[in-house]
């Protein structure tokens, strides 16, 4: 007891942040480098000379120019792909199997937040809301997301889960990829039946899509020019917001200790009086809501969804929780910021490097490619302990 | 209440094999389910029935000479002239026979030797585009992009180096899996189904970017047209000349190329139940069958689990990428949509159904789902859209108001995963278990979680 609340909980609120800033300041700074020096290789090369044709910079300059962007693009989607990861990683750390339905649960985050900001705007214009408004209601639907992910989250781990618990290993798996095909139709189904079609479109929010330039007052030729959408620092906000939360409900309540007994040991866990079955529903509630949220997020800053909207986030979020150490919640956030920023540069940068003939349709590949490599040569993650037998 | 079914079933059973009750039921059954269809082209309960009358003739006990002169008879003769009646059954019979392939080459890695595989639709398409690409005007247009392809382009190769490129579509696909293998014999379990479901996505992406900088592929239009083989004239002189009375019409061209390609697949499907079911008799097979259940004793009674495995892969992919070149020639257009994570969970699903590691079984199990796939639930729709125009009401709930998007056609993933949950849930071993998978599953729940003990050190 002493050793884990000892330290304080207010450590467990500000380690967290720290580690994050480390994570988005590392992977930002080793991904600026290695593409400033591929810039300066490339200098002279056909891709400059093209550059220097069609928009009068050359390949250096255009690096540079595009970093913040970039840098801050992959900011927002890594902090999504860390909240979806958690959700992976706390499954795995308490049952040592891959939830393959997860990325169907961050798809009824997005829908169920989506449809409350569909409603909310029928009541009253969206688009006008000032700014307490506009946060209001986006956590309102954020709140709604959770509870939608989380509760579906559950009832499949109830139904479909939990009756396969003890049986070979790759059983659950095939039930869980089952029930996750099962639910992208079953999504569609209630979409279509009740709105005559199977995507949906977030209302605009009109303060969420205004550009700010928040370090214009350094002039600083480069960094001046920076240029956030509200949008992308509401989602990074919330996202840390929730992260925060999680590690601390995990590392520093009581609840959060039984999670982490039940991971560690069921069976002694239960000797010792903890609800294992409890534990596991709860552990499928947090993870469910964090993925819910995630949902939200994504829906907000790529405004359209549709029942297959989950497939790809969630299996960069697997990539992502992998690359960290699957079951090691730090390793998840490491693994999504590292991820996101991976992918942002691939998106922004291997289209105009490669002359246009290999575009950023690539980016989906880099994820999938990270992945192979990681598994194969590291399957334990970058943080995470030695599972590579048991997986 | 479970027993009395049981026993009542081995009541019926035991009854129908008495003397030569199976002989009589079979071509009875047979004789019925033909003059149905034969009367009825497009009744789909015919249709079943015929089906059924047809695998009478592998569950009945009969006299092996029999056994086998009926199933050729029915392959051979009756399948053609019924599907010449009604092309779509052809088609019907075709699609069981490429997923009763790709099931069976399937079923050598996850079943015979455990190794989860989520990629499998990726040495299909492989196989596919293998074709494609020779048996099509693409090597030609490697430079030009979608809209500037001239029409008059001329063909790669003659059309009749397609049964060539079974061959290679065989040897092809199997080195892909040899290269997908080798580095995922360091992972196991579900990492290894990550791994394999990446690399499908890797190849079906591959397949949609590649049109440039070379046009490979085409991109997301996909390749058409492709060349199929020429029909070889004097067999269809023959054919029509004895079943033209039979048939009530000339058959046309595109039937003709209905049957030849039913025929081939009936060959290829033929040459794979024989290899796998060798296999399983053989060394390897119980190789493999030891590396499932537990490598680390296989290993210790001087297997080589790497060299198994890969053997696995290379066998089963070599299936699908047969399959694949017959698929490109028969639809003569191939597109990344084919072989996507969908269909490699739809022949994943067919294994299971039919029973992990039992080669009837996944047989039984690639019927079932394609006819579901492509008969049952198409009728179905129509029979929604049939009472979305009539005036019916059901507890006071007009048809009409139903939903257009309520098309059960559309729900394949619904289906499939409901199946896989329920299957996983009740009855993981399958329909018809294969009998060392059903001791396994039984008995293997103690050595799991030995397993997960010692793993845990």
């Amino acid at each position: 007891m002493r050793n884990i609340m000892g330290a304080g909980p207010a450590r467990e609120i500000i380690m967290p942040i720290i580690q994050m800033a480390i994570f988005v300041a590392g992977a930002g700074a080793l991904c600026s480098v290695v593409m400033i020096i591929l810039a300066l290789l490339f200098q002279g090369s056909g891709a400059d000379h093209l550059l220097q044709s069609t928009q009068g910079v050359g390949i250096f300059a255009y690096t540079v120019g595009n970093l913040p962007q970039v840098l801050i693009d992959g900011m927002t989607i890594g902090f999504v792909y860390a909240a979806i990861a958690l959700g992976y990683t706390m499954v795995y750390g308490v049952l040592q199997f891959i939830n393959f339905a997860h990325s169907e649960i961050f798809a009824i985050g997005a829908f169920a937040g989506v449809e409350s900001l569909i409603a909310l705007n029928a009541v009253k214009k969206l688009a006008d809301a000032g700014r307490i408004e506009a946060f209001t209601y986006f956590g309102l639907a954020l709140l709604i997301g959770m509870a939608m992910a989380g509760g579906v989250a559950v009832l499949v781990e109830r139904v479909a889960y939990r009756p396969l618990r003890g049986s070979p290993k790759l059983v659950p798996l095939i039930s869980a990829i089952g029930v996750s095909f099962a639910l992208q139709d079953i999504i569609r189904m209630t979409e279509s039946l009740t709105t005559g079609q199977f995507f949906r479109v977030i209302p605009a929010i009109d303060y969420f899509d205004i550009h700010k330039h928040p370090f214009a007052f350094l002039q600083i030729p480069v960094i001046k020019d920076i240029d956030i959408q509200v949008k992308s620092l509401v989602v990074i906000l919330a996202a840390v917001l929730m992260l925060v939360a999680l590690n601390y409900l995990v590392k520093a309540t009581k609840v959060g200790k039984a999670i982490r007994a039940v991971a560690q040991d069921p069976n002694t866990a239960a000797i010792l009086g903890i609800g294992v079955n409890g534990i596991i529903s709860l552990t499928f509630l947090v993870g469910g809501s964090l993925g819910g949220a995630a949902g939200v997020m994504y829906a907000l800053k790529f405004t359209r969804v549709d029942p297959f909207v989950g497939f790809m986030p969630g299996i960069k979020a697997f990539a992502a929780a992998v690359l960290g150490g699957i079951g090691n919640l730090t390793g998840a956030l490491l693994g999504g910021i590292v991820l996101g920023m991976i992918e942002s540069f691939a998106g922004a940068y291997l289209g105009t490097f490669t002359q246009g003939n290999f575009g950023a349709e690539y980016k989906d590949m880099v994820a999938f490619l990270i992945l192979i490599l990681v598994i194969i040569f590291r399957p334990n993650g970058l943080l995470g302990e030695n599972v590579g037998q048991k997986a | 209440m479970k027993e009395q079914i049981v026993a009542k079933f081995r009541q019926i059973m035991a009854f129908l094999n008495k003397d030569k009750n199976p002989y009589f039921f079979s071509i009875g059954l047979l004789v019925l389910g033909t003059l149905t269809v034969y009367t009825s082209p497009r009744s789909i309960p015919g249709f079943l029935l015929f089906v059924f009358a047809a695998s009478s003739i592998y569950w009945l006990r009969m006299n092996r000479g029999i056994q086998l002169a009926l199933a050729v008879f029915v392959a051979i003769i009756l399948v053609p002239i019924l599907g010449a009646r009604n092309v779509f059954y052809l088609e019907v019979i075709f699609q069981i026979a490429v997923f009763s392939a790709l099931a069976l080459g399937l079923n050598i890695v996850v079943g015979f030797s455990g190794l989860l595989n989520f990629g499998y639709m990726a040495f299909y398409a492989v196989g596919a585009y293998l074709w494609a690409f020779f048996g099509s005007q693409q090597p030609y247009l490697l430079h030009s992009t979608v809209t500037t392809k001239s029409l008059n382009t001329p063909f790669f190769l003659a059309p009749d180096w397609f049964y060539l490129f079974i061959f290679l579509g065989v040897i092809v696909a199997a080195i892909l899996g040899l290269i997908l293998g080798l580095p995922v014999l360091r992972v196991r379990g579900d990492y290894l189904a990550v791994i394999t479901l990446a690399f499908g996505e890797i190849v079906r992406q591959l397949a949609n970017n590649l049109d440039k900088p070379l046009n490979f592929t085409n991109g997301p239009q996909g390749i058409t047209p492709i060349q199929r083989p020429t029909m070889p004239e004097g067999i269809l002189k023959v054919f029509n000349t004895i079943f033209d009375p039979v048939i009530g019409h000339r058959i046309t061209d595109n039937q003709a190329y209905n049957i030849l390609f039913y025929v081939i697949a009936l060959l290829v499907v033929v040459a794979v139940i024989f290899v796998t079911f060798r296999l399983d008799d053989s060394k390897v097979g119980r190789a493999w069958t030891a590396i499932r259940e537990d490598e680390l004793s296989a290993g210790a009674m001087g297997i080589n689990a790497n060299k198994m495995k890969l053997g696995a892969f290379f066998v089963g992919a070599s299936f699908a990428g047969a399959m694949g070149v017959l698929f490109a020639a028969s639809r003569t257009f191939v597109s990344p949509e084919t072989f996507t994570f969908l269909q490699s969970v739809q022949v994943l699903t067919m294994v299971i159904l039919g029973g992990i590691g039992s080669i009837t079984g996944v047989i039984v199990g690639a019927t079932v789902v394609t006819l579901l796939n492509i008969q049952v639930l198409q009728s179905f729709s129509l029979f929604l859209s049939q009472l979305r125009q009539s005036d019916a009401a059901f507890l006071g709930f007009h048809f009409k108001n139903l939903s257009n998007q309520l098309d059960p056609s559309k729900y394949q993933r619904l289906v499939f995963g409901i199946l896989l949950v329920v299957m996983m849930i009740y009855k993981p071993a399958g329909l018809i278990p294969a009998a060392r998978r059903k001791r396994e599953l039984t008995e293997g729940e103690g050595d799991d979680a030995v397993e997960n003990e010692v793993a845990r050190g």
